[in-house]
């Protein structure tokens, strides 16, 4: 069980921020964002498709990915507290996406190389569609960071609401001692490198947060979590086993 | 190969991609391989090019008819690993890109994508290089979206993974 409590850790990280991405669908600042924001979710919808498969096989009680996505209540969910935070502004949103993808791209890299089959073709697609999400939302960061004045104000805001969230990344928590996936901890000095790296040429600096805030491993989310699983579920909840 | 295999993997490399209707599932190497599981029983490999390609089962459909039209009963299988890559798009699927008007992958994904690297891409109308990214999501999730300096047409790229 304690892999797919670890696949299940991943699998949540991805749906979660990704429905939350998928939330910027017609209401971006540009076309182009427009298009960029949902293709993204579209990106992390799809890793959690697989996870939540593989996650349904290795427990073998038959549940499959929708009776994992749609059929657990916010307590049962185990997805990083940055992946449920609420929109806010765009400068938000585009740092939440930098900070995990500056932490999935060394993760899925060191995962390419699991001894576990199924891992292994879902961090090899994931980390390139990764990177690509490094750059997009790094980009962005740079843009916002060293724009104008309004612009630098909120991408300051972003960093300083959202930077407490970064130290749960980095916990093992399930995925602690399973050989088929790499440590969390370990990850760590590649993000602060590439968050450096893109922070410098932003005139933004990496506070230092002595407590970080945790606890979504242990399914104590935040309020907003509820209200977004509410949406979410409710079709699939109000039509059990529909199809079309 | 045999007679039977030979024909069903050409049944199934001639189905065109939903999105991209000018290059076939074997034009962008999406399809894997065919192969024969009893005298008249085809399962064709088919592997996504991005995790949520919505197109994914639009295609695995499409080829299970193709192969099903052929005369065999026909499976699909789903191949994760090794991940696609775009270096497995066909020299005469790049050529049709380009002809349609699809500016086709600059080659060498395999090395790692630098942080802000940028390649030149030559514009699909006029062969300039003097083009430059709109954005780096398009259409789909397999292009960017890029514009001609030169003859001013805005054109879609497929990326590079």
């Amino acid at each position: 069980m304690a892999l797919f409590d670890a696949v299940l850790e991943l699998a949540d990280d991805h749906l979660v921020l990704g429905h939350r991405l998928s939330e910027w669908c017609g209401h971006a600042p540009m076309l182009e964002e427009d298009l960029a924001l949902p293709n993204m979710a579209l990106d992390l919808i799809g890793t959690a498709r697989g996870l939540y498969t593989y996650a349904g096989a290795l427990e073998g009680a038959g549940r499959d990915e929708d009776d994992l996505a749609y059929l657990r209540g916010e307590r049962a969910y185990r997805n990083l507290l940055l992946c449920e935070r609420p929109n806010e502004d765009f400068a938000h949103t585009i740092l939440r996406q930098f900070y995990f993808a500056a932490f999935m791209v060394p993760y899925w890299s060191a995962a390419a190389r699991s001894e576990d089959e199924t891992v292994r073709g879902i961090a090899g697609k994931a980390g390139k569609e990764m990177a690509y999400h490094v750059r997009h939302c790094g980009e962005w960061v740079v843009r916002l960071g060293d724009g104008t004045e309004e612009s630098a104000r909120r991408m300051k805001d972003a960093v300083e609401a959202l930077h407490i969230y970064v130290g749960e990344m980095f916990e093992e928590a399930a995925s602690a001692g399973i050989a088929a996936l790499p440590s969390r901890a370990g990850m760590r000095g590649e993000w602060e490198a590439t968050v450096d790296h893109v922070f410098g040429l932003a005139g933004l600096s990496r506070p230092v947060v002595p407590h970080p805030q945790t606890g979504g491993r242990a399914g104590v989310h935040g309020e907003a979590l509820g209200h977004m699983l509410a949406e979410m579920q409710s079709v699939h909840r109000a039509h059990p086993g529909a199809t079309w | 190969m045999s007679l039977d295999q030979r024909r069903a993997w050409a049944a199934a490399a001639a189905v065109p991609d939903p999105e991209v209707p000018c290059v076939t599932v074997a034009d962008l190497g999406i399809l894997r391989w065919v192969r024969m599981e009893g005298p008249d029983r085809a399962v064709a490999g088919v592997t996504p090019t991005y995790s949520g390609c919505p197109a994914v089962l639009a295609i695995e459909l499409a080829i299970e008819a193709a192969l099903r039209e052929a005369g065999f009963d026909a499976r699909i299988e789903r191949v994760m690993s090794p991940a696609w890559t775009t270096d497995w798009i066909t020299g005469e699927g790049r050529e049709k890109l380009r002809a349609y008007g699809i500016a086709p992958p600059v080659s060498g994904s395999a090395s790692k994508m630098s942080l802000f690297g940028e390649v030149s891409v030559a514009c699909p109308k006029c062969g300039s290089q003097d083009t430059e990214k709109l954005s780096e999501f398009g259409s789909t999730a397999c292009k960017a979206h890029y514009r001609c300096l030169g003859c001013a047409e805005p054109f879609d790229y497929f990326k590079c993974i």
